[in-house]
């Protein structure tokens, strides 16, 4: 299987990471040359393996329903790139 | 089972075309925290005064989640008669906005904790049930804010993170007038349940709504359009029928539907298509790494079984069988859960028949003018059952209680000294009626006499002048009894 | 005492109980050195001012109980730490400062540990080598233009080089014991569900875990018994019976059942490797442990396996880094804009090649062939362990497939630099403890570890086997302090 350039725009979007024809070419080889070696997988029969889910063996645990986290808007807001009192600020969104 | 005066069906030249509904309505869970975090909820906080670190997503931050939560959407899978599921499994749903602290949402998508469930729908021609094919838990967004500035979106995640319920439904509803009374019985379960407030204009009550249109008689389902985001039952219905229509007018042109989401334009009431992103619909669903499956073992879910109250389906029949409601009455009285505990609360101490008039009739007309839920009723059901009480017990007459009545609207008072006050309590004292019909009587003799010699239609007239003179008060009953005796 | 960074965390922890030594004596000679060594490049971040101020107030009124009293710590920067920067070795947490603390950080301070400052590491721990870092890549003080490996580079350097008694690092795929293995230090990586991921940077939350790095067995199983802690905070904390791991230390292994899994042997191992292996097994059996032959079929599918898991997690939990709400933010056009600058200005390559695997696997269309056939084989690799600990109590390996190279070596070709965890990623996929102890060294003088692999939450066993080996092994790190001009 080989990944070509369409494949890693549409993920490079998914991503939002962007990226240009040299980038692109430079993943498409990288990504190619990993996938050869993950596709090892594909040897091994797994129709009637479970996925695993988690290694731990156990179960969710159930919080309380309390209020503990108080008004932390100074201190969420604090490391916000664009300032502003009440607001985190991003570019406009178009639909 | 729908029968063919009520259909709903749209009509091109010689086609005539159904409409295939299913909703996906996005219920907020009541609770006092979020759903993997231990902030507040409240609705109309300060922006952004709400948000714990876990719900801005800052590096390291984990969801623990609010067994609350999980109560709450089991006990709305028990009233929709639902399976729920021992297990089930948290996914996280891939994409960006800045509205999304986390870049996904923690949702449930294979795995969900209730299954197949439904609803029962009361319709003008008969019953009619709604499949449920799902109820899943997930986390709501934050507040993109767009208005505010000319280049910049604010975004304000008070909401991010806090618990929804989405309930999707089968595609079987086939009007908005179904659409209307589905919502509305679910809202109203999940307010007896005390799962979700329903309150619409706080968004606690949102839908995706799916539409689709076929020939009538098609079994084939047509392709569908989903309807984003919309908050009122109204806007649903509105959405719906411009939907429906446009769906019919691209067939009938010999055009195709694209399946795609749109939004409800609520100023131009008309649907449009959301600018379709060719990778928008890649969510990339996968089991959060950050939690392990959610098991809730049959004894859980029976202890909660054991705290539902009686939910409108069962107080119902109850209020028919028990009562002897018409179904109309009691589908009135249960249709939520206020009005049902007021009605309860009326009948603990007063006649059952009397007290379903008066609530439905009186009370809800005086409600309707003045817009007031039954919450905020100025007349209280103990007063109600006072009221009625001194109808049934004589000591007052229907007229004069509907004279009380407009005093008690007017701030919750005890009609039994209304009644006191203005002296309005009724004349039985056949002595003193007696006195009183004498005179009447002799102030028309005339008329006496022409009623002896069998014009006996003026016996009204004789009855008005007796309540004239009485100022309203008399017996009627007495008036009558007395009357005809001495004529 | 002028060798004062020459000890191990045992004997500081002795010293300044016998008030034979000071917090500002420890701290100021681990400073001094730390200051005097910059060359290695191990600090991301440094915070001498505060942690002096830190040791005088302890010697003031110093509370002697605690497990690390006023011992100054140095810890890999993908532990968010209060008021003090927190990059993950990453540009686009270049100016980020955590307004909380680690519940792992936590747990030191609270025995009275002292923050030197945060250490360099691949950018969020994606790497072997600490090339990856925004940084710039870390010195192995073993010898000039050597990887410390990776991703814990940086504590793994600054332990071997002595710029800090101990330290913390996280482990994914191998980001401890790889690193320890290259450096001449111990590491640990406790059982998935040991220690809390709470407050860490996140790469890959199902096998993530935090560990300690020392100089020796003893002190690493001292601060694995202050890290470890059950924690409400993290769903996938689990809440077990821990030991006190330093006091019930024993060399008394005797009888111990120790497995060597024949896959192991793989392809092109070099003769070194086989030989440091034969080397362990000798001492494991001088030790009294008894040796058997066991197999982990699937193990040759185990790194393909995480290069599918690993990604797929990352490039959900790495999302977040979007420019709105903290750290680097691109300027943009408009929303996406802004995202996609950012995201590609911000993460550095290899980043960017994990999530975009990471992306593609998990893709509509590909989830069944690759994220969920991972998930699958990971079942089959982790019945593997499951079947083996029926007949042994634990497992030796080679800790990596080589030693250390040379930095550069092997930027250009990600698959040759993954291979790097080929022993130490089945160890996460199963979420067992594992451990690198340092063993002998190359034909080049450089140092190569050797890893026992133990029960889920039976770190006890490793670090009791770990210590008698130790004992046997009796390596000698060759530091020559080559970087202090």
């Amino acid at each position: 299987m080989t990944i070509d350039l369409k494949t890693i725009k549409h993920i490079s979007k998914l991503s939002r990471i962007s990226v240009d024809e040299k980038k692109a070419e430079k993943l498409a080889g990288d990504l190619n040359s990993i996938f050869d070696f993950i596709e090892k997988l594909n040897k091994l029969k797994t129709d009637n393996v479970e996925p695993l889910t988690s290694v731990a063996e156990t179960t969710l645990k159930l919080r309380s329903d309390e209020v503990k986290s108080k008004n932390l808007r100074d201190q969420v807001i604090k490391n916000s790139p664009k300032e502003n009192e009440d607001y985190f600020v991003v570019p406009k969104v178009i639909e | 089972m729908s029968n063919n005066k009520s259909e709903y069906l749209i009509n091109r030249h010689d086609n005539q075309y159904e409409v295939v509904i299913g909703l996906e309505v996005h219920a907020q869970v009541t609770s006092e925290s979020k759903l993997f975090s231990t902030s507040a909820t409240k609705f109309g906080a300060e922006p952004n005064t709400q948000v714990s670190l876990v719900d801005a997503a800052f590096p390291g931050m984990l969801p623990v989640i609010n067994e609350y939560c999980v109560k709450q959407a089991i006990k709305t899978g028990i009233g929709l008669k639902a399976k729920i599921n021992n297990r089930s499994v948290f996914d996280r749903k891939n994409y960006f906005y800045a509205d999304l602290p986390q870049g996904y949402q923690i949702s449930q998508f294979k795995d969900p904790i209730v299954g197949e469930g439904k609803v029962i729908l009361d319709m003008p021609d008969g019953q009619k049930e709604v499949g449920i094919e799902r109820l899943h838990l997930e986390q709501d967004a934050g507040k993109s804010i767009h208005d505010l500035d000319p280049k910049n979106t604010f975004v304000d995640l008070n909401r991010s993170g806090v618990a929804l319920m989405e309930i999707v439904s089968k595609p079987d509803l086939r009007s908005p007038d179904e659409v209307n009374a589905y919502i509305k019985k679910l809202r109203s379960i999940m307010r007896y349940l005390g799962t979700c407030d329903g309150n619409m204009q706080e968004g606690s009550l949102r839908a995706d709504v799916n539409v689709s249109v076929r020939k009538k008689g098609s079994k084939d389902l047509g392709t569908r359009c989903e309807i984003k985001n919309v908050n009122s039952i109204k806007f649903m219905q509105m959405a719906i029928e411009y939907e429906a229509n446009r769906q019919v007018d691209l067939i009938e042109d010999g055009q195709t539907i694209d399946q795609e989401t749109r939004l409800f334009d609520t100023k131009k009431n008309e649907t449009r298509s959301m600018r379709s992103k060719e990778d928008a619909h890649d969510y990339r669903y996968f089991p959060d790494p950050d939690l392990l499956p959610l098991e809730v073992s049959d004894d859980f879910i029976e202890k909660l079984k054991s705290e539902i109250p009686e939910l409108p389906d069962e107080k119902k029949k109850r209020f028919i069988e028990k009562f002897k409601l018409s179904p109309y009455e009691a589908n009135i009285l249960v249709s939520d859960i206020e009005t049902s505990n007021y009605f309860e609360n009326v009948i603990k101490k007063s006649d059952v028949k009397l007290a379903t008039n008066w609530i439905i009739g009186e009370l809800f007309a005086a409600l309707n003018e003045k817009n007031l839920e039954i919450t905020e009723s100025p007349i209280s059901a103990g007063n109600l059952s006072k009221l009625i009480n001194l109808i049934k017990d004589g000591t007052i007459s229907g007229k004069i209680a509907k004279t009380v009545f407009e005093q008690m609207m007017k701030g919750d008072k005890d009609p039994k000294k209304i009644v006191e006050e203005k002296g309005l309590k009724q004349e039985s004292d056949p002595k003193a009626l007696e006195a009183l019909i004498d005179k009447v009587i002799d102030d028309n003799r005339d008329k006496a006499t022409e009623y002896k010699a069998g014009k006996v239609k003026l016996f009204g007239f004789f009855v008005g002048q007796v309540m004239k003179v009485s100022g309203g008060k008399a017996n009627p009953q007495l008036v009558n009894e007395i009357l005809k005796k001495k004529l | 005492m002028s060798d004062i960074t020459k000890q191990s965390l045992s004997e500081l922890v002795e010293n300044i109980k016998s008030k034979k030594l000071s917090s500002s004596e420890v701290t100021e000679a681990f400073v001094e050195r730390s200051d005097k060594s910059k060359e290695l490049n191990t600090y991301i971040t440094e915070d001498y001012a505060n942690a002096l101020n830190k040791a005088k107030r302890f010697d003031e009124k110093p509370n002697l109980d605690l497990k690390l009293p006023g011992i100054p710590i140095a810890v890999k920067d993908l532990f968010c730490t209060r008021d003090l920067r927190t990059t993950a070795g990453s540009k686009i947490l270049n100016n980020f400062v955590p307004t909380y603390e680690s519940t792992v950080t936590q747990n030191i301070w609270n025995e009275g540990a002292i923050l030197m400052g945060k250490l360099n590491c691949d950018e969020f721990a994606m790497g072997s080598s600490n090339e990856t870092s925004f940084f710039g890549n870390v010195q192995n003080p073993i010898d000039n233009n050597l990887v410390p490996g990776g991703s814990s580079g940086g504590s793994s350097s600054a332990v071997a080089a002595q710029l800090t008694p101990i330290t913390i690092g996280t482990d994914t795929g191998g980001s401890i014991r790889q690193p320890a293995s290259f450096t001449g230090t111990v590491g640990l990586k406790p059982t998935y569900g040991s220690c809390s991921r709470y407050g860490i940077v996140a790469f890959a939350s199902s096998l993530d875990q935090a560990g300690p790095m020392a100089q020796n067995v003893k002190d690493c199983a001292l601060l694995q018994e202050v890290i470890s802690t059950y924690d409400e905070k993290d769903s996938t904390s689990i809440d077990f019976k821990r030991n006190e791991y330093s006091k019930e230390l024993t060399k008394d292994i005797k009888g111990k059942k120790i497995g060597i899994p024949k896959e192991y042997r793989v392809d092109g191992m070099p003769k070194e490797i086989e030989d440091l292996w034969k080397k362990g097994i000798e001492y494991a059996k001088d030790c009294g442990a008894e040796i058997k032959d066991i197999s982990l079929p699937h193990t040759n599918y185990a790194l393909p396996t995480y290069y599918i898991v690993a990604p797929a997690e990352a490039s959900s939990n790495l999302a977040r880094y979007d420019g709105v709400k903290y750290g680097f933010r691109a300027d943009g056009e408009n929303l996406i804009d802004m995202y996609e600058k950012t995201r590609s200005e911000g993460f550095g390559a290899e980043v960017q090649r994990r999530i975009m695997i990471g992306t593609y696997v998990l893709s509509s269309g590909y989830y069944d062939a690759y994220y969920l056939k991972a998930q699958k084989v990971r079942k089959l690799i982790k019945n593997d362990f499951d079947e083996a600990y029926k007949k042994v109590d634990a497992i030796l390996t080679p800790s990596t497939p080589s030693s250390a190279f040379k930095i550069g070596e092997k930027t250009n070709d990600p698959v040759s630099m993954y291979l790097n965890d080929i022993f130490t990623v089945p160890v996460n996929l199963a979420g067992l403890p594992g451990i690198s102890i340092p063993a002998g060294h190359d034909a080049k003088g450089y140092p190569l570890g050797l890893q026992i692999i133990g029960k889920a939450f039976d770190e006890q066993n490793i670090l009791n086997i770990a210590y008698a080996m130790e004992e046997k092994i009796n390596f000698k790190n060759n530091i020559t302090d080559w970087w202090i001009k």
